[in-house]
């Protein structure tokens, strides 16, 4: 009888082991993190996603972005030029805004006038400009990973992209990496 | 507190974020959290009603105590202790 209550009594260390083993690897799993893929190259959409960002960087929440086809033209530093390019990335490089200052609105863009409405609007209320987004971004530690998939896609070239301190270029796998361990994730 | 209690409170610091709206009063006040010490009492002044509920979330998290909101003509004044 007192054999069979050591057995189960092993038994049962085991198995909180195991689920011990489990909870922590879950806890590790959830970090309070914010992941956001961002694809689209729209002035509206990156207000949103920076605006979110922000948010949850002032909550401490860390935060990672991972700016990804569309997007990057966002990145360009309109004072910057790159040489060397062939003819399609060239091509590129000049129908893809350059930079914030330069993005499109995804809908009543009415050749430009819209985003100009919306940026009068903004400075009316008291919201950030774009620039100042990014620069406090960088402030608040918000890192950036670039796809390089995308950057080659398109032909940008990472000397033509804006300075920002915690940016840094990677694949796909990386931002996975990133969501699995993420509390949330977003797409945009 | 009460609305009468809040207007006897003895802010040790006053961020003025009256001038942006939506994250700028909340980033304004994570900066200025740094350079109080624990058990002052720091004074928000926002136009932004958003705020209005962000500032009392964000203390939730970090373990401030939120004392309370007095509404002033066009903005508010947000009260919370470290």
């Amino acid at each position: 009888m007192q054999q069979v209550t050591e057995i189960q009594a092993v038994d049962f260390q085991k198995q909180i082991d195991a689920l011990t083993a489990k909870v922590s690897m879950l806890e590790d799993m959830n970090q309070d993190q914010l992941s956001i893929a961002v694809v689209s190259g729209d002035f509206d959409k990156i207000l949103a996603a920076m605006v979110i960002s922000l948010g949850a960087a002032a909550m401490d929440t860390e935060v990672k972005l991972f700016f990804s086809f569309w997007s990057i033209a966002a990145l360009r530093d309109p004072k910057k030029s790159v040489r060397g390019k062939n003819f399609i990335s060239k091509m590129f490089g000049i129908m893809l805004p350059k930079g914030w200052e330069h993005l499109k609105l995804s809908t009543m863009n009415m050749g430009g006038v819209g985003p100009r409405m919306i940026k009068s609007i903004m400075k009316k209320h008291g919201v950030l400009s774009l620039e100042e987004m990014f620069k406090q971004a960088g402030e608040l530690g918000i890192e950036i990973t670039i796809c390089e998939m995308s950057m080659d896609l398109m032909g940008i070239k990472k000397e033509e992209l804006i300075d920002y301190p915690n940016m840094r270029i990677a694949g796909a796998v990386t931002f996975a990496g990133d969501m699995g361990e993420s509390s949330a994730q977003l797409f945009i | 507190m009460t609305q009468e209690e809040l207007l006897t409170v003895n802010a040790d610091t006053c961020v003025d974020a009256r001038g942006t709206s939506c994250p700028g009063p909340l980033l304004a006040a994570k900066k200025a959290i740094g350079t109080i010490d624990k058990g002052q009492i720091m004074e928000i002044l926002s136009a932004d009603e958003g705020t209005r509920n962000d500032i009392p979330k964000w203390c939730n998290k970090k373990g401030f105590e939120c004392l309370g909101t007095l509404e002033e003509s066009g903005f508010y004044k947000i009260y919370l202790k470290k």
